[in-house]
């Protein structure tokens, strides 16, 4: 399979810091690339660079099958592109945004109006397509935001945090449009800070961090990295935890754990659902109450505070903003 | 070429309806050109007496030229805006000539500008400007300020997309503007200046300027000074409107080519 974007050993100097430390992606054409990262670890610049809004220092991308600093018009010919910020235009209603755009690629007038509208309609906003955008909500203009990137049926298509700030109902329809686009052959590119996002719609995930990529690999392999399933087992009583801990101890292959809450004891899996039934066994016969008794598997969030020590929700600011604090200062 | 001349249109389409979806923004290219008529040559003119004419004659193209100039704050603070809710990032990532975003916005902005002028003629004739040599020579006087209008837009261009904020646009524009407007013969005739200051203000662009539309309406050039840009108004402001543009095209369409949002 050939891939549809493919960036090697990027690297994209500021003044105060090096935003890309040789960032190496490989996107095969037709499926979904997350792009994971903390606040300011370099996505929305490997954007920048895929999407020929900044020149990297360093290194190659080709997009759709041209090189992206050689050959920008041509890239920018296959792509679509949703910022963080809805980049529309305000006074404009979303129909003539729409349009505006659709002209300015070249797509001729009879063209622009009639996929203008099956794109109001798709993204159900016909009826505020004579609306000013200004009047908006943050939802609808994303999917406008969305929309004005389809006008071509861009080969490739780029999301920078597209859901970021948006309300659970309007990031479902959101994801919705995307897959819709993903199953008709799109290649795309997502960033995102939303673990659960990358999850959902991702068939690969690339982790990066300060520039760098740290981690690859499908969800489940990343959730491999951080270690299998793992068998948790709470009494009722938390007196009765070094009951359940000698327990557990005699059927599994490494010491149990107890988790901070004092209560939480648990085992890595390793024999399967044997082990389940032995530990069931196991624990009945100590004749005490229990609270829970779960199989877990580790979701991404753990991936991602074991590869880079930090949690990866927003704190303080998005990460969009400071990542774009630090590209004003160096600009 | 053609669809570099089709981009262009339908940019400057998206400018005219802005002006037409904001009132404000025609209001104050309507009103504040016929305020600064009114006030500088109704007001102004009632006190101030110009040698063998009267001041309204002589005033109006000062004021035309101080509205001129302020096309370089209109553009500055219309390319910010864009640069701020990213639109500036679509347009980039779109395949059309990169020239075309900055020629859509100073062509929409200097057609205004045309707008502006037209008002100001009709409430200067209103209270007693006349034109006297004829009208295409006055047609090129318009010409004239039109081909100001269009540079300051393009130099607006290059501050807001340097600059990146609307604070820092307002507090530049208005700092430079009121030396140049002022240090001219624009609104008193440089007669009564101490020498060295004369000296500054024969050479101020804007006298030149000011001078060519003068002597292109057939108005009273008192108080033009003396030296070579007071001799050959038209040819000066030629030769240093186009020197300006020539250097502000370029540098813009570069610095748009980096541009990032803020």
């Amino acid at each position: 399979m050939t891939n549809a974007i493919e960036a090697e050993g990027l690297v994209k100097n500021y003044k105060t810091h090096q935003a890309l430390r040789g960032v190496d992606l490989a996107v095969p054409e037709g499926t979904v690339l997350g792009l994971l990262g903390p606040n300011g670890a370099g996505k929305t610049t490997t954007v920048r660079i895929l999407s020929t809004l900044l020149t990297p220092d360093a290194g190659t991308a080709r997009v759709a099958g041209f090189d992206a600093v050689r050959k920008p018009k041509e890239v920018r010919r296959r792509i679509g592109l949703t910022g963080q910020y809805a980049a529309l235009d305000e006074r404009l209603t979303g129909r003539e945004n729409l349009h505006l755009i659709g002209t300015l690629l070249h797509l001729g007038r009879r063209n622009v109006r009639g996929k203008a509208e099956e794109l109001l309609e798709r993204f159900a906003l016909t009826d505020a397509g004579d609306r000013v955008v200004r009047t908006y909500s943050g939802g609808m203009r994303r999917r406008l935001d969305l929309a004005a990137s389809l006008l071509v049926d861009p080969p490739v298509l780029f999301l920078d945090e597209p859901t970021t700030g948006l309300d659970p109902t309007s990031r479902l329809m959101l994801w919705g449009m995307i897959r819709e686009q993903v199953d008709r052959g799109v290649t795309v590119l997502l960033t995102t800070q939303y673990l659960e996002e990358a999850d959902m719609l991702a068939d690969r995930i690339v982790v990066i961090d300060a520039g760098k990529v740290i981690a690859e690999g499908t969800a489940d392999e990343l959730k491999q990295k951080v270690g299998g399933e793992r068998l948790e087992v709470a009494p009722a009583l938390a007196d009765h935890t070094p009951l359940v801990v000698s327990a557990l101890a005699a059927g599994s292959v490494s010491a149990p754990v107890v988790a901070d809450n004092g209560r939480t004891v648990s085992v890595p899996l390793t024999g399967g659902m044997g082990d389940v039934a032995a530990a069931a066994r196991a624990v009945e016969g100590l004749g005490i109450d229990i609270a829970e008794f779960a199989v877990r598997r580790p979701s991404l969030d753990d991936v991602f505070v074991t590869l880079t020590g930090r949690t990866a929700e927003p704190q303080e600011k998005p990460a969009h903003e400071q990542e774009h604090e630090k590209e004003k200062q160096a600009a | 070429m053609i669809e570099a001349l089709s981009d262009t249109r339908a940019l400057v389409g998206r400018h005219f309806r802005h002006i037409l979806r904001i009132p404000e923004q025609l209001l104050s290219v309507t009103l504040m050109p016929i305020a600064f008529v009114v006030i500088f040559g109704l007001l102004f003119g009632s006190a101030m007496k110009v040698e063998g004419s009267s001041y309204e004659e002589y005033i109006m193209a000062g004021i035309f030229i101080q509205v001129m100039m302020s096309n370089v704050s209109t553009t500055a603070l219309g390319v910010v805006s864009d640069l701020s809710n990213g639109l500036v990032d679509r347009f980039r990532s779109l395949p059309i000539s990169r020239s075309a975003v900055l020629i859509g916005r100073t062509t929409a902005d200097m057609a205004l500008a045309a707008w502006s002028c037209a008002l100001m003629a009709g409430v200067g004739y209103l209270i007693g400007w006349r034109i006297h040599n004829g009208l295409l020579s006055a047609l090129g006087a318009f010409a004239l300020l039109l081909l100001l209008g269009f540079t300051m837009s393009w130099l607006g261009a290059l501050l807001g997309l340097a600059l990146r904020s609307t604070e820092a646009v307002n507090a530049l524009a208005f700092m430079a503007m009121m030396p140049m407007m002022f240090l001219s013969n624009a609104f008193v005739p440089l007669d009564g200046l101490p020498s060295w200051l004369r000296t500054i203000a024969e050479w101020n662009p804007i006298s030149s300027v000011v001078t060519a539309c003068r002597d292109l309406f057939g108005n009273p050039t008192v108080g033009a000074g003396t030296g070579l840009p007071a001799e050959h108004p038209v040819l000066v402001s030629l030769v240093l409107i186009g020197a300006v543009l020539a250097l502000v095209i370029p540098m813009s369409g570069r610095v748009y080519r980096t541009a990032v949002a803020r």
